[in-house]
């Protein structure tokens, strides 16, 4: 038994990066089920449920545009940290932005609208008073409401997502047709060593059966 | 310190007069812009590089307000290196993998860096993904109307090279925006300030800085910028009281002319002059029954 919902999720940006193209961050054409996991999670989640996702409708025409920023290449320092902490003198820290500078691209996707099938599986960390009910009523209470537990965003935190509960998805203005996408993200497989798990997205009148996809089998 | 316990959505009104609020590098530095409507963008990251000087120029060395992303202009590590070297010294090769460990170091960050706590950092300390999120989340900030740049050439009498000595001047350019009306828009996480410690002091730093870090960020790129106005919608809970979407859409900008106030866009303004000052917009705010749990506050 599954305990399905629907969530519409729009924005004017998104950027769902390619994980072979991540230096310059290229966006894959579509909404890949990982993002969208991450979405319903940012809404509600609790170790006693794993969100599925069935399937992802595409609403709006894929379009892309180029935003080139001044990022840093560095990260915070374990090592730096600790030793600040111990010797309590943070002069030591701090990465220096105009010697770290890098400009990067980034081919992101312009004025996207998706439109996520999903159910949620309880897992081993269920205790007595979990039940699916339960979870599925707080998730679209929250999601009715606007409620979330962090901000959901599409792909980076500066393109956040607004969200709606819908019982049917908007029209959508993809021709009608099948569109091969090729290899796409499924997921990070977290019980392997953070194993990314690939599948073969196929887009039949702007719906991809992710469901189907997995049936078919995931490629490591 | 009690951390932030409400959730806010807000919106940022700013505007440029005659400079160039942010570059595009792909642009040969050109305002940047949305090439399908020609309106004009600032990055997310360009307003918290603005807002993490105004902190550091504000807070000086107060404790906890620390900034980790230090601009080359503030920064002061030289003659730290010798205690850095002195530090690690001491350091074992192995890191210690306990979680709490881990913890205690990202904390720690928290504790003393007002941009990590704010906006949270990709920390290799951090055991979960190797990242604090922050609660302060920005999006692109986005012209009301179309801006137009203008490439405006200037001259200096004065040549780098000796071997150019015969040219006697140098040509440059500058590019500006004669006007423009910029909006953003933010989300304050109420579940991720409790993870990071951003208090309701840290709070109100926010919309100091938000207020005026533009007065202190004068160059001659940038022209006048001000930020005009802050709307914040204030949730009773963390979780939220109303869809943020719904919540943005009754903050409306309309342009005004001559007492008359008419949606942007309209048939009627066509023959309207340009916008080049911010009375020549009137930026509504529809507050009638908002929904149950939701509070406007407007810092400025």
């Amino acid at each position: 038994m599954t305990y399905g919902i629907k969530l519409h999720v729009w924005g004017d940006y998104a950027c769902f990066t390619r994980p072979e193209m991540k230096v310059e961050r290229v966006s894959y054409d579509v909404m890949p089920p990982s993002a969208a996991r991450g979405i319903l999670e940012a809404i509600h989640w609790k170790p006693a449920v794993r969100w599925v996702i069935d399937r992802i409708h595409v609403l709006k025409p894929i379009r892309f545009e180029n935003i080139r920023r001044n990022e840093v290449g560095a990260k915070v320092s374990d090592r730096n940290a600790r030793a600040a902490e111990r010797s309590g003198d943070l002069s030591s820290l701090g990465i220096d932005v105009t010697a770290e500078r890098q400009q990067r691209a980034m081919l992101a996707l312009r004025n996207v609208s998706y439109g996520i099938e999903a159910h949620f599986e309880m897992t081993p960390k269920a205790g007595p008073e979990d039940n699916p009910g339960k979870h599925r009523e707080m998730f679209l209470r929250r999601a009715a409401k606007g409620q979330c537990f962090h901000r959901p965003c599409l792909g980076v935190r500066e393109f956040a997502a607004d969200f709606e509960t819908v019982e049917t998805f908007p029209e959508t203005a993809l021709p009608p047709g099948s569109r091969d996408l090729g290899w796409m993200l499924y997921d990070i497989d977290y019980t392997h060593g953070r194993r990314s798990m690939f599948f073969h997205a196929q887009m039949q009148d702007g719906v991809i059966d992710v469901a189907a996809a997995a049936r078919e089998g995931l490629t490591a | 310190m009690t951390a932030v316990t409400n959730r806010y959505d807000f919106v940022l009104f700013f505007d440029v007069e005659n400079g160039n609020p942010n570059g595009d590098p792909d642009a040969g530095n050109l305002p940047r812009m949305d090439p399908e409507t020609s309106q004009g963008l600032v990055t997310d990251v360009s307003l918290k590089r603005k807002l993490r000087n105004y902190v550091a120029e504000a807070k000086g060395d107060e404790a906890g307000y620390a900034i980790y992303m230090q601009d080359g202009a503030v920064l002061n590590r030289q003659h730290a290196k010798a205690y850095e070297a002195e530090g690690l010294k001491s350091e074992s090769k192995k890191k210690p993998k306990k979680v709490e460990d881990a913890e205690r170091i990202t904390t720690w960050m928290c504790t003393n860096f007002w941009d990590i706590r704010t906006f949270g950092a990709v920390m290799t300390t951090e055991v979960n993904a190797g990242q604090v999120r922050g609660p302060v989340q920005m999006t692109f900030a986005r012209s009301a109307e179309p801006i137009m740049p203008l490439e405006v050439s200037i001259t200096r009498s004065s040549v780098t090279n000796e071997k150019d000595v015969e040219k006697e001047r140098t040509m440059g350019r500058k590019h500006i925006v004669p006007y423009g009306l910029y909006r953003a828009h933010g989300f304050i996480n109420a579940n991720l300030a409790g993870r990071t410690g951003f208090s309701e002091d840290d709070l109100a730093l926010l919309w100091a800085g938000f207020r005026d870090m533009f007065e202190h960020d004068r160059s001659a790129a940038r022209g006048m910028m001000a930020a005009r106005r802050l709307i914040a919608f204030r949730h009773d809970s963390a979780l939220g009281n109303a869809q943020a979407h719904k919540l943005f859409d009754r903050v409306t900008v309309q342009r005004a002319y001559k007492g008359e106030t008419l949606p942007i866009g309209d048939d009627r303004t066509h023959n309207w002059p340009v916008a080049r000052a911010f009375t020549d917009y009137a930026v509504l705010l529809d507050d009638a029954a908002l929904p149950e749990g939701i509070t406007v506050v407007e810092p400025f």
